[in-house]
């Protein structure tokens, strides 16, 4: 017969231990969860998946106009679409993922308040669905590199870790949003104007070579600074690489995951009384 | 040791009143902070609910409770709304941890507290059978395995590939409770699944659930359905006001709930009413006109009076009825054909008259529903109220049709109108 797994039940004092074995057992709920997303979003629309391409495309093109035409924002001597479609693929992902998984919570309330999970699977499976998207455009991106004859060089080997440097930041700050929305619900209305500064405190339309060279280390301190000019720099060989400012990034980023993780944990056992758990 | 299921000792749970509705708002955390900056830092990392200042704007939704459940046993859980069962079930699932006191549980806990979680309206119903088994713990490989066990079961064979949106309800509980049936924890807590669906499909998962406790698996069980829980449980728990009245044998503690429940009827029908129900329309006040309001002669007909309230506009509306005896079991049943409509916002006034009962001299006490569609699996009821009101058929000693002491193993029915011929 098999062991026969004994649960102690009883309040939790401080920080609740962060039982990885617990996450890794449900790893399969996260992936369901983001499975139902991505089959649910473009359900009852006409073109369907054509909207992940459509997006970011329109972006572009009115970025290009507006910035790169009309304002003439320098773009590090690149050709001013590739050069925000660089910046794009993450910030894409990046904003999806904080404004999806700060609702996430009270979107699936129902499941939180009549089943027991590890909770952080639900923020967890909004980036994964999202990650299905930044496939996507990373495709588009390549191909638009083809057409404009531009080869990354070995510097490419790099993108993993900037990859990973941006599904820290992302998950970092979605857990934070979302634990901190199931007790105070003005977060939910405030991510849609953090989205926007966000995107205009990053160097998505513009190169941060524009920042005077005394500062620019500061601009490290929002994560999503490394990781776009780490991408820029990864692929079209253009922007702040392995850089101090790119470093200071990476360590914001870290530690908004390591913190984000333990709030969130910490937190996570009161969300089902919070949500409201009597509703039938 | 080896063979206790779940040990509890001691376990409390407090609720801010106003907490399962409110939210906080931000201003008043940061108002807050504004008079005392160390408390805001201590609601925000200290532990998660407020110390028990007792009674003031708290309430205790359980109370010190203790019980110790062997492996394998089938234990009801009883008690009117609100005593605390399902908060008790929610603790043991791990939905939410006791403000006080210890549990152990030896096994993993399969929860079947709502059927139907996480189902997601514009998946298939194959889409959704994954979906769910992943919400209840089970691993893709298991559901695989079990998949066309789980779809026999539910019988939605040919519907498979439909978004269960266009499900009809019916279909919708049964490819519910088909995968949570088949969880394969070794404990399981069920709450009033069996509020759902039509009569067959209730005797299958009872079925179910007895073969459950057949494999040595333990299970909890919460259920108005007083029957299902005779015939099912080897041990009850009757719970009040949050702690736990009584434990024992199914039929004496059952006993005792009625006695309790009859006792004190007439008060207010919620807590009465079957979760869930009553939300759109109501009844606001049961009570018997026939004789007296609390017993009647042999033979002599039944007449209710029903207040009904409605918030919204249902047409085709009819009354159910279902009479129990005094150990909780349905002796017989009404629908009536005659249907009605309700305008939102309005408060009808019903009479049901019962003539022909033959009721058996004894303790009765009567269900009521309000609902609408067909008796074939279809009927959709908006509230149901079970155990008002109660009232007693008395032995009428004298006269015509006079009955002699009535002996309870003759049942609950006499029958009339026999013929005997020597032939």
């Amino acid at each position: 017969m098999r062991a026969i797994p004994v649960f102690v039940i009883r309040r939790s004092h401080g920080l609740a231990s962060l039982n990885l074995r617990e996450l890794w057992h449900y790893r399969e709920l996260a992936y369901f969860l983001a499975w139902r997303d991505i089959k649910v979003r473009y359900k009852q629309t006409t073109i369907g998946v054509a909207w992940v391409v459509l997006q970011p495309l329109a972006m572009m093109a009115v970025f290009s106009l507006f910035f790169g035409r009309l304002a003439n924002v320098p773009s590090d001597g690149l050709p001013y679409h590739l050069f925000v479609l660089s910046a794009l693929l993450p910030w894409h992902l990046f904003s999806r993922t904080i404004s999806e998984s700060t609702t996430s919570l009270i979107t699936d309330q129902r499941l939180i308040t009549k089943v027991y999970f590890p909770r952080i699977i639900v923020p967890v499976s909004t980036i994964i669905a999202a990650m299905v998207d930044f496939c996507i455009i990373a495709c588009l991106l390549f191909a638009m590199m083809l057409i404009y004859g531009i080869t990354p060089g070995l510097r490419v080997l790099w993108l993993p870790l900037f990859v990973l440097l941006l599904l820290v930041s992302s998950m970092g700050v979605g857990f934070w949003l979302s634990a901190l929305n199931v007790e105070y619900r003005d977060v939910m209305y405030t991510v849609p104007f953090l989205n926007q500064l966000w995107f205009f405190l990053t160097p998505v339309v513009y190169p941060s070579s524009l920042l005077p060279q005394q500062w620019r280390i500061f601009y490290g301190l929002n994560p999503m600074t490394g990781v776009v000019e780490g991408f820029r720099w990864c692929l079209l060989g253009k922007g702040e690489g392995l850089s101090p400012m790119v470093a200071l990034s990476a360590i914001v980023a870290v530690s908004l995951f390591g913190s984000g993780v333990i709030w969130f944990r910490s937190r996570e056992r009161t969300f089902a009384d919070a949500l409201g758990s009597t509703g039938v | 040791m080896g063979d206790v299921a779940i040990k509890i000792e001691g376990i409390s749970k407090q609720y801010r009143i106003g907490e399962l509705q409110k939210y906080k708002a931000l201003r008043d955390t940061l108002a807050d902070a504004m008079y005392s900056p160390f408390k805001l830092f201590h609601s925000i990392f200290g532990s998660s609910n407020t110390e028990d200042k007792g009674g003031n704007g708290t309430i205790w939704a359980l109370k010190d409770v203790s019980f110790e459940i062997k492996r394998g046993e089938v234990v009801g859980i009883i008690g009117r709304n609100g005593a605390g069962k399902s908060t008790l079930l929610k603790i043991l699932s791990r939905i939410t941890e006791p403000t006080c006191g210890y549990a152990e549980i030896h096994g993993r806990v399969g929860s079947l507290l709502e059927v139907g979680t996480g189902f997601h309206p514009e998946l298939t119903g194959r889409d959704n059978i994954y979906l769910n088994g992943a919400i209840l713990g089970l691993r893709r490989a298991e559901v695989v395995q079990k998949f066309d066990e789980i779809v026999a079961f539910s019988g939605t064979e040919q519907f498979l590939d439909t978004p269960v949106k266009f499900y009809s309800s019916g279909m919708y509980m049964r490819l519910a409770f088909a995968v949570a049936a088949h969880l394969e924890t070794e404990i399981v807590l069920v709450d009033e699944v069996l509020a759902v669906g039509d009569m067959a499909f209730q005797k299958k998962c009872l079925s179910r659930m007895g073969q459950v406790s057949k494999d040595g698996r333990t299970v909890l069980f919460v259920s108005h359905n007083i029957s299902a829980i005779l015939s099912l449980c080897n041990k009850v728990i009757y719970m009040a006001d949050g702690g736990i009245r009584a434990i024992g044998a199914p039929q004496s503690i059952i006993s005792s709930y009625l006695a309790d429940v009859l006792a004190n009827c007439g008060e207010d029908l919620e807590r009465l009413r079957v979760q869930g129900y009553g939300k759109d329309v109501w009844f606001s006040e049961i009570k018997m006109v026939s004789n007296s309001r609390e017993h009647l002669l042999f033979g002599q007909e039944l007449v209710f009076e029903l207040r009904v309230f409605s918030r919204r506009q249902v047409k085709h509306l009819s009354i159910g009825c279902t009479v129990f005896n005094d150990v909780g079991h349905p002796v017989g049943t009404l629908f009536t054909s005659e249907t009605f409509s309700v305008e939102q916002g309005k408060q009808y006034y019903l009479r049901l008259l019962i003539s022909n009962v033959s009721l058996a001299p004894g303790s009765y006490h009567a269900g009521f529903s309000i609902g609408y569609g067909g008796l074939n699996g279809m009927r959709h009821d908006l509230d149901i109220v079970i155990g008002s009101p109660a009232f007693r058929v008395l032995t009428l000693s004298e006269g015509e049709g006079a009955m002699p002491d009535w002996n309870r193993s003759w049942g609950n029915i006499v029958f009339k109108d026999a013929q005997l011929t020597v032939v």
